[in-house]
């Protein structure tokens, strides 16, 4: 094939992608028929009083270390929510069961400890202060 | 976790846009030079860490002083690793090149060209989207040895 074509057709392919990328990544999305509930032992603490956010960040994300300071403040006026940061890494078996494919991911959870939510990629800060709001309603 | 080495975010930004016109060029010139070039910097930057590489040395004599306002920090860890999977297919492109097999040649540029080009217009992280995709994988088929 002519390189000329699979220059353009590499670069289209890479834009279409990184568009669609951008607008899916952070947005937190409804997990309302989860089923899945963490234990005290997944998460390595209790569970915070009204919710906890659970950050699965990685060594090599970028974005995690901005995802988790942003939770950080997010949670700081809150006491009754908590938020968890899990290597993903070294804790592998958990993210089979609960489908991660990239980090950061964030999952929040209601006082049972239950999913309802989850957020691929770094969430906007006003989006995680409404989440939490939803939450507390719970 | 453990506080990680900070650089100045927007060095690897500006690498990942120079990387994404010396990789376009080696793939419409079919560029044996450009290639090993590229490999060079790739490699320069997964051993002795993104600032320290090729592009990295230009980056901070160059274009650093000329730039002003705030500097945004990033990790060093998910730059180099995108350096070192970047190693990988440049070796990969290079191989296609040496044994005359195009294909390889064509595929493994154009995928370090797409990456090249989300990292630097888009802030792709690769290390976020494919490291723990790699660790699941290796898991998998690593034996549980039980002595």
């Amino acid at each position: 094939m002519n390189s000329a074509l699979v220059l353009a057709l590499v670069i289209a392919a890479a834009t279409g992608y990184g568009i669609w990328h951008k607008r899916t990544r952070g947005r937190i999305k409804d997990r309302e028929n989860s089923s899945y509930t963490f234990s005290i032992e997944e998460l390595g603490t209790t569970l915070g009083e009204q919710a906890t956010l659970v950050q699965f960040s990685s060594a090599f994300c970028q974005p995690c270390r901005a995802t988790s300071l942003i939770l950080e403040q997010a949670v700081s006026n809150t006491p009754s929510v908590k938020h968890v940061e899990i290597d993903a890494e070294s804790n592998l078996e958990l993210v089979r069961k609960l489908n991660i494919l990239s980090t950061p991911t964030t999952i929040f959870l209601d006082r049972t400890g239950k999913e309802v939510a989850r957020a691929v990629g770094a969430p906007k800060r006003d989006q995680v202060i409404n989440a939490i709001d939803q939450l507390q309603r719970i | 976790m453990s506080t990680p080495q900070l650089i100045d975010a927007r060095g690897p930004r500006i690498m990942a846009v120079v990387t994404f016109f010396v990789l376009g060029l080696a793939l419409l010139f079919h560029s044996t030079l450009l290639m090993v070039w590229q490999l060079l910097a790739f490699a320069t930057a997964a051993i002795f860490t993104p600032p320290q590489g090729i592009y990295g040395r230009f980056y901070r004599a160059v274009i650093q002083p000329r730039l002003k306002g705030p500097v945004p920090s990033e990790d060093i860890r998910p730059p180099r690793f995108a350096a070192l999977v970047g190693t990988v297919f440049a070796l990969l492109a290079l191989a296609g090149l040496a044994f005359d097999v195009k294909p390889l040649f064509t595929i493994a540029t154009s995928f370090a060209l797409a990456a090249a080009f989300l990292n630097g217009f888009f802030n792709y992280c690769l290390g976020c989207e494919t490291y723990l995709l790699i660790a699941r994988l290796r898991s998998r088929h690593t034996p549980d040895y039980e002595i």
